[in-house]
């Protein structure tokens, strides 16, 4: 009678695998080394014979390299061109997390707030102390658009202020809410096909293809949703960075 | 079993804010209280007896993760500006470079080519001006060397027509001398067979001129 009940909270759990205390080793961890090393086996592999004609291989790595840099010369212009391995590293680092991540049974680094708000301050410092660095007193004036009458400006400023101080909080949200959501949902779904086999036995696997088919459309979604994240987070910090380096919109 | 995990998993749906789930799921435990639902419970008690409320945001986790996050971020960074980009930057790069470098070879040997055939053109062209040069030339020496010779022959004709002339006319008037004198003679004759007598010599020769001027 009683079928494997969906807990979809569990996927979520962090488990010490080496170690103990605070810095254990734990499955967090051990993805974001697997994420690091695909990420970094992948590009050593594909680049390594360098050839004119690409191979497979070596197109991924070039269509990705390709991609990252026209969204960081659009959003950023050339100059965004030094943040460039920083923008890359953050989105393979995201895209690959959430793509292992979708495999049943691993763990999806970015479903927890800590790890994308981590990512986000990293972006939001780059972008602050560049700011100051480059432009000085003079990176205040992104808090201080041009051509406002003088009468609305202190409230156009406190909004400005607030939009920016609210960057990080809202990058990392995202990204963590998708994940997390998407995961629960697709947890929900398939644990449905369980339970009703478990407690309806034939007819509840006839009835449980719904929320099967469901679940595989889900993934097909979560896929999408995974690189569209990524894509987001990029493309967020890029026009973030593009505030450091060109001030006063 | 299906109505009752319905409305509790549309809710985990619909919600934003991850607590509320694991609250409601409770709450939903509690209500049916039937023996699947108790092993969600038993699970989510494990888990919350271990973890804490919500593994997201249990800030147990978060000096671990941050710590890992760091380690693994940093090398994928430094791995990604030292070896993995600048290759793929050469790469990209270097084909642009090769492409642009070929695509300005072929230009330079089309420009080569347009200007081998405009050079051609160009001696074609001056051959042929030379060509009609040429022929319009001789044409004219031709034309000229015959007009001399037309010219040359004209002239020996007129010279020999006017020698011509003169000597037919010099014929006839040594002819008509000739009639003169044979007139005078005849004339004489005739007057002295009739009168019998010689007639006076410059009469004769007066009255011959004045009839041979009629």
């Amino acid at each position: 009678m009683a079928g494997e009940s969906p807990d979809p909270i569990h996927q979520f759990n962090i488990v010490p695998l080496v170690g103990d205390g605070p810095l254990a080793f734990t499955n967090s961890a051990l993805f974001m080394a697997i994420t690091t090393a695909v990420i970094i086996g992948f590009l050593l592999l594909a680049t390594s014979s360098r050839t004119l004609v690409p191979s497979r291989l070596q197109s991924l790595a070039e269509l990705g390299y390709e991609f990252v840099a026209k969204t960081v010369r659009d959003s950023a212009g050339n100059e965004g061109m030094k943040f460039f391995p920083f923008v890359f590293s953050l989105f393979m680092f995201i895209l690959v997390s959430n793509m292992i991540g979708l495999i049943p049974y691993t763990f999806t680094v970015a479903s927890h707030l800590i790890v994308t708000f981590a990512l986000a301050m990293s972006v939001f410092l780059t972008v602050i102390i560049y700011g100051f660095i480059k432009n000085g007193s003079h990176f205040l004036k992104l808090f201080v658009p041009s051509g406002i009458p003088g009468y609305i400006l202190p409230l156009v400023v406190l909004i400005e202020i607030i939009s920016f101080f609210s960057r990080p909080i809202s990058l990392s949200v995202r990204l963590f809410a998708n994940m997390l959501a998407g995961h629960i949902t697709l947890k929900v779904f398939a644990g449905f096909v369980t339970m009703l086999s478990g407690a309806l036995g034939a007819v509840g696997l006839l009835v449980g293809i719904l929320p099967l088919l469901l679940a595989v459309a889900i993934t097909g979604l979560e896929l999408l949703v995974a690189f569209l994240q990524a894509y987001v987070f990029t493309i967020l910090t890029c026009i973030y960075l593009n505030d450091a380096i060109h001030p006063g919109h | 079993m299906f109505d009752k995990i319905g409305p509790t998993s549309l809710y985990v749906l619909s919600q934003d804010d991850p607590h509320a789930p694991l609250l409601h799921l409770a709450a939903a435990t509690d209500t049916h209280g039937s023996p699947e639902t108790h092993a969600t419970t038993e699970a989510h008690g494990g888990a919350e007896g271990h973890k804490g409320p919500f593994p997201p945001f249990d800030s147990s986790n978060f000096a671990g993760q941050l710590f890992w996050l760091a380690i693994f971020f940093g090398v994928l960074l430094i791995v990604m500006a030292k070896v993995a980009l600048p290759r793929l930057k050469n790469i990209v790069e270097g084909r642009a470079e090769r492409i642009a470098s070929d695509l300005a070879e072929a230009n330079r040997l089309k420009k080569e080519t347009d200007d081998a055939i405009a050079a051609y053109e160009k001696t074609l062209g001056d051959a042929r001006a030379e060509g009609h040069r040429i022929a319009a030339e001789t044409h004219e020496k031709v034309a000229r060397e015959a007009d001399e010779h037309r010219k040359g022959l004209e002239a020996d004709l007129n010279a020999k027509l006017e020698a011509s002339e003169a000597q037919i006319s010099a014929t006839k008037s040594a002819a008509l001398g000739n009639v003169r004198g044979i007139a005078v003679d005849a004339a004489g004759a005739i007057v002295e067979r009739l009168t019998g007598r010689p007639a006076a010599g410059p009469d004769i020769e007066r009255a011959v001129d004045a009839s041979l001027a009629n």
